[in-house]
């Protein structure tokens, strides 16, 4: 190998060690974490403190920054299209966590070993596998209010036809329900990992003992399934707060602005053709940042004890 | 083994349950079933709302011809190969060293540095949009595929540290302490000692991240315009636009789209779902 640090090192080690000899260990990790550290450092962590300082300026992209103290919050407060999009982004987040029990009922159901299950995982799996634009585009069409799928069951079952998609009632239900599909597939597949790896010897003794069914999930097999209902919380979580691309895909934010979300409305205030506010837009970032600023701090300090221990 | 294998259930329980687990998949795949019928159906069917029965007019070779030939959809693909796989390398790789430094090494910044690459993993892209799209164009690398190559090689690094440092980190120390007392030095242990057996890691990462890349939606928007640059996923938002209430080129177009990262998941599932479920089952 000729690589620099080889040739600096593969002589026979002299009585005195010269100077990258002897500091080699101390200062090689900085070396390799160097270019991980500068791209990250430029692009996520620099951007977040920019963002901030930019959420208390008027600035609209192209000339100057007009430093404007907390008159976006301010302004914030009083943006009926931001609770708009605050209340949805909670409906999402709840909406969202039924991924979590559906994910583990598909897991239950798909535990077997009989034939041909292997294929079925993978196959229930593949909504995670498909872009959510294009997921977004089905469900646009299953709610069609002309032709859709929707519309036809409706119809079957003799009920009204509901224009889900351009009703503000339902709209953001409409897009949950769009983002559950490959969310529960996610969900499913850490379960299934998770079940994989219960102790069979506790679930047999359980069993001994007499417990089955509910109880014996409940006590035995859930506290066992700890880690995938962490990883699994966390990833719901966290996609509930960045949903954008099916909104973007299937209404726009509309009708009326009625199922936005704080990602979406940032962007729309930021970069659309409603105008470049980018103060007013990274002032709603920054609100999203902090409320996923508890999750982030929640996963690390768990990390963190997990740290200790081993 | 829980629940109790069907195995041992009586012979009604165990048909129902072979009898449950294709019509169960039937009607979860039904969207994308729906979807791939739709696609070689023609203009008829879907104004009589025919989506379940077969199609009355085969329409393949029209509906994906024309989808390929009167759309910039090849064009798209391109971009999103050109898009991804450069990002894969460079993720891959950046954190094959920084998980490398963060997993074999004791250094006081140790845990601080590493928490720096997990947390910023979980921030929201919009804290993140106004000024990396100034950076890009202020580098002169707003809408080109560089632009967003450098800007999601940067952002999934965090994660690929996470990932690739909690794999090392799990490697057996002798096999360093060993390389150390043959006087190897420290880049030759990442190079010869580490780096033949992180492959598996390399593999998950680089299938997952293909996944993730592929299919990022608001990045094309932010930091590109116009088709020059645009990925499939934009490309396709915008074929949406043009094709209204042609659901069947819509239905061709997503599954054209959605090809390359199934092709990929069906290729290497083992190793995406163990990129996908690392931490599932301990800790």
């Amino acid at each position: 190998m000729s690589t620099p640090f080889a040739t600096l090192t593969t002589p026979a080690r002299p009585p005195v060690a010269g100077w990258w000899a002897r500091h080699q260990r101390a200062i090689a990790p900085w070396l390799f974490l160097a270019p991980a550290m500068v791209m990250f450092l430029v692009y996520v962590i620099a951007p977040i403190f920019q963002s901030i300082a930019i959420s208390f300026t008027d600035w609209d992209g192209l000339g100057a920054k007009t430093y404007v103290g907390l008159a976006n919050y301010v302004e914030l407060a009083h943006d009926p299209d931001f609770r708009t999009s605050l209340v949805n982004n909670l409906i999402w987040l709840v909406g969202f966590l039924l991924a979590i029990p559906a994910g583990l009922a598909l897991a239950l159901f798909l535990n077997q070993t009989v034939f041909g299950v292997r294929l079925v995982k993978s196959l229930f799996f593949f909504p995670f596998v498909i872009s959510q634009v294009v997921i977004g585009l089905v469900f646009s069409w299953f709610y069609d209010p002309t032709n859709g799928l929707l519309f036809h069951v409706l119809q079957f079952f003799g009920a009204p036809r509901i224009a889900v998609l351009s009703d503000a009632r339902w709209v953001t239900y409409g897009i949950v329900a769009a983002g559950l599909y490959p969310q529960i597939a996610y969900c499913m597949i850490l379960y299934l990992t998770g079940l994989n790896n219960v102790r069979a010897d506790l679930i047999e003794a359980a069993r001994l003992e007499g417990a089955k069914g509910w109880r014996l999930l409940w006590h035995v097999v859930l506290p066992q399934l700890r880690p995938a209902t962490f990883i699994a919380v966390v990833v719901t979580v966290v996609g509930s707060l960045r949903s954008f691309d099916m909104i973007s895909i299937m209404t726009q934010g509309g009708p009326y602005g009625s199922s936005r979300v704080l990602a979406y409305y940032m962007y729309e205030q930021a970069l659309s053709e409603y105008g470049y506010r980018m103060g007013y837009g990274t002032a709603i970032a920054t609100v999203l940042f902090l409320i996923m600023l508890v999750y982030i701090v929640f996963v690390l300090a768990r990390i963190w004890r997990q740290e200790k221990e081993s | 083994m829980f629940p109790m294998p069907v195995a041992k259930a009586s012979p009604p329980v165990r048909a129902l349950y072979s009898l449950a687990l294709p019509v169960s998949l039937l009607v979860w795949l039904a969207p994308i079933i729906a979807v791939a019928l739709t696609s070689i159906r023609g203009q008829g069917d879907i104004m009589a709302g025919n989506y379940w029965g077969l199609p009355r007019e085969w329409r393949l070779a029209e509906n994906y011809g024309l989808v390929f030939a009167n759309t910039p959809i090849l064009h798209y693909i391109w971009n999103s190969f050109r898009i991804t796989i450069p990002t894969v390398i460079g993720a891959v790789s950046l954190s094959c060293l920084a998980g490398f430094a963060l997993g074999i090494y004791r250094f006081r910044m140790n845990l601080l540095v590493f928490f720096v690459f997990v947390g910023g993993n979980f921030v929201p892209f919009q804290i993140l949009m106004v000024p990396v799209r100034d950076l890009s164009l202020q580098l002169g690398l707003y809408n080109t595929v560089t632009g967003l190559v450098l800007f999601h090689v940067a952002f999934q690094t965090g994660f690929c540290t996470f990932f690739m440092r909690n794999f090392i980190r799990d490697l057996p120390s002798e096999l360093i302490d060993a390389a150390r007392v043959e006087g190897a030095s420290e880049f030759q242990i990442f190079w010869r000692v580490v780096l033949p057996l992180v492959r598996p890691a390399v593999a998950a990462l680089s299938v997952l991240i293909f996944t993730f890349i592929w299919n990022d939606y608001f990045w094309a928007t932010v930091l590109v315009q116009g088709d020059t640059s645009m990925p499939v996923t934009g490309g396709l938002k915008t074929l949406n636009g043009q094709w209204v209430a042609q659901w069947q080129l819509v239905s061709a177009g997503s599954i054209v789209a959605a090809m390359p990262p199934v092709v990929i998941f069906f290729l290497m599932q083992k190793h995406f779902i163990a990129g996908l479920t690392m931490g599932a089952t301990k800790g």
